[in-house]
């Protein structure tokens, strides 16, 4: 880092950032001034007479409710496999030294490179083929194991930094490998893990393609896709509710995100994920 | 190594196991089936559902015979080289680079802005870039305001909208990657250079760039790979169209596969798009490995 005093902020920085941020934005101001305009279109306007009519239309069991419980069945779900498998899987992986761990992360890496939108046509052969079709616990089972190389890989390197002093002091006091885990090393990482957690809830949360190609009753599909038929069935007149639908979507995964950037998450998950 | 240790050392292993089993049966499995379904004429429905025959390479030499594939091909190629290698890491490390230079609340308030577009679900960002190219959205109003004419961005341009449009979502990751990289240059380096009187494009060429090659290398496979994946964003954005205009090959497995039907042809597609993707991860994982050595 340079030392503070030396640093020129400079105000055509300034500008330009401001102009790149303006153009992010434009985007979502449409959703945002949609959502509370009752006579909303493609548009961006200032609504003539903003109300919150949309939400309350789509504020109904069928439209809202089951398919955000579906979301969250599936992204709890998700995160919960997840979790469990990595922590299990990382343990050994930290906490042995073979000959066995390093083509194994590797491995695990490479797993990570696999485009999932490619292997979704053979995915849902198998389903087919295992009959696992429209099943909400396959559909887990799967997610998670798209997400479990990131979750292994990140998982394992916050486990490397709890020290294995502290571990043995537990086993000289009878512990058994389990009981140590357990008791020293989750809690150690705690903050770590609920990175993880949140990081895999999001993009279960958010996948589409997934559940789109996966579940077909219209009663177990999560919020992603019944959010697209819904546009593909209302969206020419009703764009405000489907701004506001959007919304409602969302707010869940930005406040998560929130939560683990500001403890300086952010950095943890990318050193994590991205440096190894 | 007596026969009981041995046993002993690969018990210690089993906690491994159900991540194993969960990754050979829906990763590895599908891969596998997919190289395998490819060389079959198995259909959605119908006779070849349940007992494909067997075709040889007859999927790939249609493959190649196909005019749409190579077209789609090149589109792919097209869609990530403009949004993610050029798009979004060159935005990305611009970004860093100006934020470091911008005052702390202008680079908090711009992040949080860019980063927006990232966390969000990906079918409301899809939502979201469609209005903004549609034919009454957002950016024609902007052109109209300044007296441009605009048109209909998703079928006149299809893959400049949707290069665009990923650029927005996915600058974010590129930017997060060379924050963390730019806050990791010695400043005595920088500010010796400076001393020496190299201005602040040579600092950032000779010193700045080489000092975080490792980053940009790593930032590049990662991009890649996310960007040859996208599917919903294209999706919703043109359905692949006009025509075959923006067809990716993610997008054409998906429409071979399970709008004409047929999971032979579909699955070649796939297989093929497994393979760049494998040939990318083998050079990433090399790149890995010789920055840490």
């Amino acid at each position: 880092m340079t030392t503070p005093h030396k640093r020129v902020r400079s105000t055509w920085a300034d500008v330009v950032l401001l102009l790149v941020g303006a153009c992010f934005l434009l985007p979502l101001l449409w959703l945002f001034l949609a959502s509370v305009d009752p006579a909303a279109g493609h548009a961006v306007k200032v609504p003539g007479r903003p109300g919150l009519d949309n939400f309350a239309a789509v504020l109904t069991p069928e439209l809202l409710f089951r398919p955000l419980w579906n979301s969250l069945l599936l992204s709890v779900g998700t995160g919960v496999v997840t979790l469990t498998a990595a922590v299990l899987a990382a343990y050994p992986l930290s906490r042995y030294r073979s000959r066995f761990n390093t083509p194994f992360m590797y491995g695990i890496l490479f797993g990570t490179c696999l485009p999932i939108t490619a292997i979704m046509v053979p995915v849902y052969g198998l389903f087919v083929q295992l009959r696992l079709l429209d099943s909400l616990p396959a559909t887990v089972l799967f997610l998670a194991a798209t997400s479990l190389p990131m979750a292994i890989w990140m998982t394992k390197n916050f486990m490397d930094s709890v020290p294995l002093a502290l571990e043995e002091a537990a086993w000289v006091d009878g512990a058994s490998r389990l009981a140590g885990l357990r008791s020293i090393v989750l809690p150690l990482m705690g903050p770590g893990l609920g990175v993880v957690f949140i990081f895999v809830f999001i993009q279960a949360w958010g996948n589409f393609f997934v559940p789109f190609v996966l579940l077909l009753s219209e009663g177990s599909q999560p919020a992603a896709v019944s959010i697209f038929s819904f546009f593909g069935q209302h969206g020419a007149v009703a764009y405000g509710q489907l701004a506001a639908f959007s919304i409602l979507y969302s707010v869940p995964v930005l406040a998560l995100y929130a939560v683990v950037s500001r403890g300086s998450g952010n950095a943890l998950a990318l050193s994590g994920a991205v440096r190894g | 190594m007596p026969a009981s240790h041995r046993t002993r050392h690969a018990l210690r292993y089993l906690p491994v196991l159900p991540a194993v089993v969960l990754l050979l049966v829906f990763l590895a499995g599908p891969v596998l089936w997919a190289f395998h379904a490819s060389l079959t004429n198995a259909g959605l429905t119908g006779r070849h559902a349940r007992n494909p025959d067997w075709v040889g390479l007859e999927n790939y030499q249609r493959l190649f015979q196909d005019p749409v594939f190579p077209l789609s091909l090149a589109l792919t190629l097209l869609f990530v080289a403009g949004s993610a290698i050029l798009g979004q890491n060159v935005l990305g490390l611009a970004l860093a680079v100006l934020m470091r230079r911008a005052r702390p609340v202008v680079s908090a308030t711009v992040g949080t802005a860019v980063v927006a577009a990232w966390v969000l679900p990906e079918i409301v960002a899809a939502f979201a870039a469609y209005a903004f190219f549609s034919r009454d959205g957002t950016l024609n109003q902007l052109l109209g305001s300044v007296g441009v004419a605009g048109t209909d961005w998703l079928y006149a341009v299809p893959m400049a909208a949707v290069v665009l449009a990923n650029v927005w979502r996915g600058t974010a990751f590129s930017m997060l990657v060379y924050r963390s990289a730019l806050g990791g240059v010695p400043g005595e380096l920088t500010e010796a250079a400076q001393m020496d009187g190299a201005g602040a494009w040579q600092r950032l060429a000779l010193i700045t760039l080489p000092v975080i090659r490792g980053s940009i290398a790593t930032n590049l496979m990662l991009v890649t790979l996310q960007t040859l994946a996208v599917f919903t964003l294209i999706w919703v954005m043109t359905g692949g169209g006009p025509a075959t205009g923006s067809t990716t090959l993610p997008v054409l497995a998906y429409q071979e596969a399970f709008k004409f039907g047929d999971i032979g042809y579909g699955t070649a597609v796939a297989s093929v798009l497994i393979l760049i993707g494998a040939v990318f991860g083998a050079v990433y994982l090399r790149l890995l490995r010789e920055q840490r050595p």
